[in-house]
C-alpha cells in the first residue's frame, strides 16, 4: 500500500538490473559511425606539420614546394591564423597560467616535438601526407627540459617553466613531525601515460552557408563547453556553431577537449569554403594527443607508534610538458586534494610544483591525479608496516576513516569545492575484500609456493575515488504519438553505455521499458545547455536529471488521464510499461502514453487550456561530488632471472552506492584495471635527452593484451549510497585503475620479499631486474 | 592519380569495381571506395588489429595488404556476418555478455573470434586467450570478450551437434 | 600514416620477377610477399621503396618440400604453415613450437618464412633458427642462381649477403639426426611481441655426454648467431644442471649487445642467460 491507500500493480523495473545495451546493435554489425566515417562531398582533408624539434625557434618555413604541386589546395601557418587566440583553460582560481597557453600553430618558438607548426589541405589525405612532407620547417635549437625535476628554465624572455606552486596546508604539521614516534620518507615517480584510445581523434567541420551555422562532428566529452570557446575563439555567436557527437572510439579523458586541430579545421571551414576533415594516425595520437601521469613525489609521514598518520608532507613536481591546456592546474591540483584518500590525516601540507617540460603537454586521464596520488598513499601505508613491524592490513585499519565519521570533510578544497566524503564505510568494506579473497588462505598458499621457490607475492592497495562533478546537468524527456519516448541531454557519450543507463532510470520514473527510450546527446542544437561525460559524472548527474525530468512527465501524464480520459483521480493511477492503468485494478480500462501525447497534440491541448507537448525538463544540480571507494588485491609472479611480471589474479571492489546496470559497472572495472595494468608495468612515453619522444608507434607504446591482463574478479557493493542524488548514486567511470600501480608494487615487494624496492612506475622488467642485480651485490 | 588501376574486390560475396593507386590499402579502400565503414583502421601499421577482415577465411590485418593484392580473394567484414536480420553467434553472444563498450575494436575481434571458431571450433581456454591477445581492446579488460567467444563457441557446437 | 607511391609489379614467375628487379633495383625496388614487416615501414615513411615487386602471384614459390634430406621453403610459404609440424622428427617440431612466437596468428597468415629470412631483422625467430642450424639461402637474380650459406647470409642489422637485384626464392634447412634434442626459449614482455632475448639449442647424446652441440642467441646481436664459447662448454659434457649453468653464462658473456648504454646491455646479458639455461633445460626435458 502506498501513501494514496492503494497497492501498486506489480511491473517490471530497470534500475539494478544488467540489462543489455541500448548502443551494441549498430556497433556489432558493423554500422558504428566513428568519426573517420563522416564524410561530406567537396571536403578536403587536413595534414598537420609537426615540429621535429623539442624546443627551439622558428627561422622559416618553406611551403613553396607543397604549394606548387597541382593537388595543393592551401598551406597555412601561424601568419594564416594569428587572429585565433591561444586555447583557454577551464575556470580556475589559480593565478598564473594564461601566458602559457598553446597558439593553434606554433608561433616563433617551438616547445615540443609533435607540436603542430603548419597545415596543408588537399582533396585526399594520401596526397594531404605527401604534401605535408614537402613543407620544410628549420628551427634553431634551444636547451630542452626533460625533467620537472631539474631547475625550470626559460618558457619565453622574462617568464620560467613553473608557472605556479600548489600549496595546500591544515593542521599543525611541523608539530607533529617534532612528536611523532617515526618518520618516513619516499621518494617516488608516476611514469608518463595516458588513455590512448584504440580510435584516434578526428574532426570535421563544415560551414553551412544557408544556416550560417560552423557544425563541427567528432566532438564530445563536454559539446556544449566546447562549443563555447570555439565559437569564442572564431568570433561567433554560440548558437551559430553545433557541435556533433558521433560513435567515440574511447575517452578516458584525452579526447573531446579543444586541440589545436579542432579549431584548425573550423577555422578552415570557414575560410576555404569546403567541408575539412581532419584523421589523426597513431603516430601523431601518441604525440600530439594529451599525456599524463608524469609525477616525482618526495613524501614525508609523521607517525605514532601505533603506525597512525599525524602528519603527511609532500612535495611533488608535475610534468605538464610544453604547455597549459584546457584542464589548467587541475590535475597537480586534484593530486594535492586527494593525495590523503581514504584516511584520517589531522595535519597535513602539500606544495605541488607545476612545471613545464619539452614534451607533450598533459592533461587529465581516467582518475586523474587520484592514480598518482593512491600510488603515494599506499606505498606510504607499506612503509610505515614496514618501519614499525606492523601488518599491512593492520596500519590500514588503524588510519581508514571510520564509518561513523561520514560525512567527513576535509579541510581542502579541489577545483573551489570543499573535500566533503559523504558515505561509506571504510573498513568494513575492506573486511569484505579480505573475505572475499580469504585473505589468510590465500597468504598461506603464497609462503607454500614461496617455499618451494617460486617468486610470488600478493598486495593489497585502498582508494578513494570522487565522482559526479557538477554544476549541473539537464535532461528533457518527451513522449510522441506512438509512444517512444525521447530523452534529450547536454551529457555526452564516450561509449560506456549512458543511454542504456538513463534509458533505464527513465523507464522506472516514468514507466516504460527501457528500449522504448531514444536517447540523443552530445549535440548542441537540440539542447541549449550541457556539461558533458568527464570526471564519472553522467549516471549521477544526468541520471538525476533523468529521474527528476521522468517523474514530472508520469505525473503530468496521469493528471491528464485523470482529468478526462479514465475514471479515477490522479492518485489512484499508475504507469505500467506505457500504459497508464489503475493500480486497484491493473487489467481495467487504461490508455497509453502515445494516446495521452495526441491528446497533448497542439490544437487537442489549446482547446483544453494546456501547454502543447507530453515533455517535461529535469535539472539536477549538485555542487559536490560523490566519493566512491574500493581495494584492490594482485598476486604476481615475479621471474627472478628477466624482471617479468605476471599478474595471476586480480580483485577489484567497489562500492557505487547504486548500480543502475551492474554488467555495466562491472565492465567499467576490469577495463579500467587493464588500462591501470598498462600504467603499472607496460605504458609509458619515453624521450631522449634531446626531448625526442621514443614511444611512437604501438610496438614501443605497449598496451595489455589478453594475455597479459588476468580474468578481473569485481566485488560491486552497494552499501553507501550517496546522500547527495535521488537515486543515492555514485559514479563507475574511474572505477577500477587508480589502485592498480600501488597494489602491483605491493604484490611486487611481497614476491621478492624486497619491502620499499618498487618507488617508479612502470615496473619494466629492465629496471626490476637492475633492482634485484643491485640487490645481490 | 596518374597510376591508379580499376580492380575489382569480392567482399562478403558482392562485386565492387574501384578505381585505386597501389599505395592504397585493403582498409581505406573498404572503408572510402566500398562504403563498408564497419572495419576500423586504430593504428594503421598492424599492431591494433582493429582492422582484421577475413580474406579466404583466414584472419588479416587488412592496414597491411594493399587493394590491388586482395583481387579474386573472398574477403568478409563485419558487415557480412549477419543474415539479414538474424545475427551471428558471435554478434549475440557479444550483445549478451557486454563484450563492447565504445565498440571500435569490435569489428575486428569479431572477424577474429569468427576465424577462431571456424578453425578450432573446440579450441581450450588458454589457447582462446592466446589467439584473443592478437587484438587490442581499450575498453574491456578483454574478459567479456573471452566469456562471448567462448559462449558463442558452445552455441555453434550445440548447433552443428543437432544438424 | 599512408605510405608514399610506388609502382605495382605482379610478375607471374620467377624470371618475371627478376627481370623486373634487374629494372627497378637501382631505383629502390624491393620485393614484397608477406608485408608485415614492409607495410608498416611504409606506412611511417621509414620505407619509400619507389618500386613493390609483389610475388605472392609466382606460384612456384608456395612449395613447401623435404628433398635430399633437407626441407625447402619457397618464398611464399606463410609462417602460419609451420603452426602444424611440416615433417616428422625435430625439425618439424622445433619449427612449430617457435611459430608460436611469431606475432599473432593474422600476422603469419600473411608473414612469410623467406621474407624474415630476407629482412634480417635481429630478432626474428626464424633467422634465429636459420644462423643456429646453418640454412642455406637461394637467391634468384637475371644473372642467374646463387646459393648463400649461413654463417656467411647475416651480415648485420637488416643486413644480408643478397644483393637489391636477387629475389630470395628457397631457404634450406638440414634434417637433422632423429635423435636430436632441441630447445627453445623467448623472453618478451607481452605475447607476441619481438623477443627482449631468445635462444635456441640442439644436441645429441653420445656415451651419456653432449655431443653437436649448437647454441644460437637472437635479438641481442646486430644478427642472430650461434655462441661458440656457450657450445665449447656444452661438448662432451653431461647434460646437467650445472654444465647448462655454466654454458649460459659464457653465452651471456659472449654476446655483443647493440645496446650501447651499458645498464640495458647489462640487462641484455642478464636475460641471455636464463633463456640459453632455459633452452637448453627444455631441450633435455625431451626423451
Amino acid at each position: 500500500m502506498d501513501a494514496s491507500g492503494f497497492g501498486s500493480p506489480p511491473k517490471k523495473t530497470w534500475v539494478g538490473r544488467s540489462v543489455p545495451r541500448l548502443e551494441d546493435l549498430p556497433l556489432v554489425t558493423g554500422r558504428g559511425r566513428y568519426a573517420a566515417s563522416v564524410s561530406f562531398p567537396h571536403q578536403l582533408y587536413m595534414r598537420v606539420v609537426r615540429s621535429s624539434h623539442a624546443h627551439g625557434k622558428i627561422l622559416s618555413i618553406d611551403s613553396s614546394a607543397a604549394r606548387a604541386h597541382p593537388a595543393c589546395v592551401a598551406v597555412w601557418t601561424a601568419a594564416d591564423v594569428a587572429h585565433i587566440p591561444p586555447i583557454e583553460f577551464r575556470p580556475t582560481k589559480i593565478q598564473g597560467l594564461e601566458p602559457y597557453r598553446q597558439r593553434v600553430l606554433a608561433t616563433e618558438r617551438v616547445r615540443y616535438v609533435g607540436e603542430p607548426v603548419a597545415v596543408v589541405f588537399a582533396r585526399d589525405p594520401y596526397i594531404a601526407e605527401d604534401l605535408a612532407e614537402l613543407v620544410a620547417v628549420e628551427v634553431e635549437p634551444l636547451p630542452v627540459i626533460t625533467s620537472a625535476t631539474q631547475r625550470p628554465g626559460q618558457f619565453e624572455p622574462d617568464r620560467d617553466t613553473e608557472p605556479v606552486v600548489i600549496r595546500k596546508e591544515f593542521g599543525d604539521v611541523k608539530g607533529a613531525f617534532r612528536a611523532a614516534h617515526a618518520v618516513i620518507e619516499l621518494d617516488l615517480a608516476i611514469g608518463r601515460h595516458s588513455g590512448v584510445p584504440l580510435e584516434t581523434r578526428g574532426a570535421i567541420a563544415r560551414y553551412d552557408a544557408q544556416r550560417d551555422v560552423l557544425e563541427l562532428h567528432g566532438a564530445t566529452k563536454r559539446p556544449h563547453p566546447n562549443r563555447d570557446m570555439l565559437a569564442r575563439m572564431l568570433g561567433r555567436s554560440p548558437t551559430t556553431v553545433h557541435l556533433y557527437e558521433c560513435h567515440i572510439g574511447g575517452g578516458f579523458g584525452v579526447r573531446g577537449e579543444i586541440y589545436p586541430e579542432d579549431v584548425l579545421v573550423c577555422a578552415a571551414a570557414l575560410k576555404l569554403g569546403r567541408p575539412v576533415k581532419w584523421i589523426e594516425d597513431r603516430r601523431e595520437n601518441l604525440m600530439a594527443c594529451n599525456h599524463s601521469r608524469e609525477q616525482r613525489h618526495r613524501v614525508r609521514a609523521a607517525v605514532d607508534a601505533e603506525g597512525r598518520v599525524l602528519a603527511l608532507d609532500d612535495e611533488f613536481f608535475h610534468d605538464q610538458g610544453a604547455y597549459v591546456r584546457t584542464h589548467g592546474a587541475r590535475v597537480a591540483d586534484g593530486t594535492a586534494s586527494m593525495l590523503p584518500g581514504p584516511y584520517h590525516v589531522p595535519a597535513f601540507r602539500v606544495a605541488g610544483h607545476y612545471r613545464l617540460t619539452n614534451k607533450t603537454p598533459a592533461a587529465t586521464y581516467r582518475s586523474p591525479g587520484r592514480f598518482e596520488s593512491t600510488f603515494v598513499h599506499e606505498r606510504l601505508m607499506d612503509a610505515i608496516a614496514q618501519k614499525l613491524g606492523l601488518d599491512p592490513l593492520e596500519v590500514r585499519r588503524r588510519n581508514l576513516i571510520a564509518g561513523a565519521q561520514m560525512p567527513y570533510e576535509r579541510p581542502l578544497t579541489v577545483q573551489g569545492e570543499p573535500v566533503k566524503l559523504d558515505s561509506g564505510d571504510y573498513p568494513a568494506h575492506l573486511e569484505k575484500v579480505l573475505a572475499r579473497v580469504r585473505w589468510d588462505e590465500l597468504k598461506q598458499e603464497i609462503a607454500r609456493r614461496k617455499t618451494a621457490g617460486e617468486a610470488v607475492g600478493v598486495g593489497i592497495a585502498y582508494f578513494l575515488e570522487k565522482s559526479g562533478q557538477g554544476p549541473l546537468e539537464g535532461v528533457r524527456v518527451t513522449v510522441d504519438t506512438t509512444g517512444t519516448v525521447e530523452l534529450v541531454t547536454g551529457a555526452a557519450s564516450v561509449g560506456q553505455g549512458m543511454e542504456t543507463v538513463l534509458a533505464q532510470i527513465c523507464g522506472d520514473a516514468l514507466g516504460v521499458d527501457y528500449r522504448r527510450v531514444r536517447v540523443v546527446h552530445g549535440r548542441t542544437d537540440v539542447i541549449d545547455y550541457g556539461f558533458g561525460a568527464n570526471a564519472a559524472r553522467v549516471t549521477i548527474m544526468a541520471g538525476s536529471a533523468t529521474h527528476i525530468a521522468a517523474t514530472k512527465l508520469k505525473a503530468k501524464a496521469i493528471e491528464v488521464a485523470a482529468s478526462h480520459m479514465l475514471e479515477a483521480t490522479p492518485e489512484m493511477l499508475d504507469i505500467v510499461d506505457g500504459r497508464i492503468v489503475r493500480k486497484d485494478r491493473p487489467d481495467g480500462p487504461s490508455v497509453t502514453l502515445a494516446q495521452v501525447a495526441k491528446e497533448l497534440l497542439p490544437a487537442a491541448a489549446l482547446a483544453k487550456g494546456r501547454t502543447p507537448g507530453l515533455t517535461a525538463d529535469g535539472i539536477f544540480e549538485c555542487k559536490h561530488e560523490a566519493f566512491p571507494f574500493g581495494a584492490h588485491v594482485a598476486v604476481v609472479k615475479v621471474d627472478r632471472e628477466t624482471g617479468g611480471v605476471k599478474v595471476e589474479r586480480y580483485l577489484a571492489s567497489y562500492d557505487i552506492g547504486v548500480a543502475v546496470n551492474p554488467m555495466l559497472v562491472e565492465g567499467q572495472i576490469v577495463g579500467s584495471v587493464a588500462q591501470g595494468l598498462g600504467g603499472a608495468l607496460y605504458e609509458e612515453f619515453v624521450y631522449d635527452d634531446n626531448g625526442t619522444p621514443l614511444s611512437v608507434t604501438f610496438a614501443d607504446y605497449m598496451l595489455p593484451t589478453a594475455h597479459e591482463v588476468p580474468d578481473v574478479d569485481v566485488l560491486l557493493t552497494q552499501d553507501a549510497p550517496s546522500p547527495l542524488n535521488p537515486l543515492g548514486l555514485k559514479g563507475g567511470g574511474e572505477s577500477g585503475i587508480t589502485a592498480v600501480g600501488a597494489v602491483i608494487a605491493s604484490a611486487i615487494e611481497d614476491a621478492l620479499d624486497a619491502p620499499g624496492m618498487v618507488t617508479q612506475l612502470p615496473i619494466t622488467p629492465q629496471r626490476l631486474e637492475r633492482l634485484l642485480r643491485e640487490r645481490r651485490a | 592519380m596518374s597510376n591508379e588501376t580499376d580492380i575489382i574486390l569480392t567482399v562478403n560475396g558482392a562485386q565492387y569495381a574501384v578505381r585505386v593507386e597501389p599505395r592504397r590499402t585493403l582498409a581505406d579502400t573498404l572503408r572510402d571506395q566500398c562504403g563498408l565503414t564497419g572495419t576500423n583502421s586504430g593504428c594503421e601499421h598492424g599492431i591494433c588489429g582493429s582492422c582484421t577482415v577475413l580474406v579466404d577465411d583466414e584472419p588479416v590485418r587488412a592496414c597491411l595488404m594493399f587493394a590491388v593484392q586482395a583481387q579474386g580473394r573472398n574477403i568478409r567484414t563485419v558487415e557480412g556476418l549477419a543474415n539479414g536480420e538474424e545475427l551471428h553467434p558471435l554478434q549475440r553472444a557479444f550483445i549478451e555478455h557486454h563484450a563492447l563498450q565504445c565498440g571500435f575494436c569490435t569489428p575486428g575481434f569479431l572477424m577474429l573470434g569468427v576465424s577462431i571458431l571456424e578453425r578450432e571450433p573446440d579450441i581450450a581456454d588458454d589457447a582462446l586467450r592466446e589467439a584473443l591477445s592478437a587484438n587490442l581492446c581499450r575498453c574491456t579488460g578483454y574478459k567479456n570478450i573471452v566469456k562471448a567467444v567462448r559462449a558463442a563457441a558452445s552455441e555453434m557446437r550445440a548447433r552443428s551437434a543437432t544438424r | 600514416m599512408k605510405p608514399s607511391a610506388f609502382v605495382y609489379h605482379a610478375p607471374r614467375t620467377v624470371e618475371e620477377a627478376v627481370a623486373t628487379l634487374a629494372s627497378v633495383a637501382s631505383q629502390d625496388g624491393r620485393v614484397i610477399a608477406g608485408g608485415q614487416s614492409l607495410v608498416p615501414a611504409m606506412a611511417l615513411r621509414l620505407a619509400q621503396p619507389a618500386h613493390l615487386v609483389d610475388i605472392n602471384g609466382i606460384a612456384d614459390l608456395g612449395r613447401l618440400e623435404v628433398r635430399d634430406g633437407t626441407l625447402r621453403i619457397g618464398a611464399c610459404v606463410r609462417h602460419a604453415a609451420f603452426d602444424r609440424p611440416v615433417v616428422d622428427g625435430p625439425l618439424g617440431r622445433l619449427l612449430s613450437r617457435i611459430a608460436r612466437h611469431v606475432a599473432h596468428y593474422p600476422i603469419r597468415t600473411r608473414g612469410t618464412f623467406c621474407g624474415s629470412i630476407a629482412n634480417a631483422d635481429p630478432a626474428s625467430e626464424w633467422c634465429l633458427v636459420a644462423a643456429t642450424l646453418g640454412a642455406t639461402m637461394i637467391a634468384h637474380s637475371a644473372r642467374g642462381v646463387r646459393t648463400v650459406a649461413e654463417p656467411g647470409y647475416f651480415k648485420g642489422i637488416m643486413t644480408t649477403a643478397l644483393r637489391p637485384d636477387e629475389l630470395l626464392t628457397e631457404v634450406r634447412l638440414q634434417l637433422p639426426a632423429a635423435d636430436t634434442h632441441w630447445g627453445f626459449n623467448e623472453f618478451n614482455r607481452r605475447a607476441g611481441d619481438f623477443a627482449i632475448a631468445m635462444a635456441l639449442a640442439t644436441y645429441r647424446i653420445e656415451g651419456g655426454v653432449i655431443v653437436e652441440p649448437r647454441v644460437g642467441v637472437g635479438a641481442v646481436e646486430s644478427q642472430p648467431q650461434r655462441i661458440r664459447e656457450a657450445e665449447a662448454v656444452l661438448q662432451g659434457q653431461p647434460p646437467d644442471a650445472q654444465t647448462f649453468a655454466y654454458a649460459a653464462a659464457r653465452a651471456s658473456e659472449a654476446v655483443q649487445p647493440i645496446e650501447e648504454q651499458p645498464e640495458a646491455a647489462a640487462y641484455k646479458r642478464d636475460v641471455v642467460r636464463a633463456v640459453v639455461r632455459r633452452a637448453l633445460e627444455a631441450a633435455e626435458k625431451q626423451a
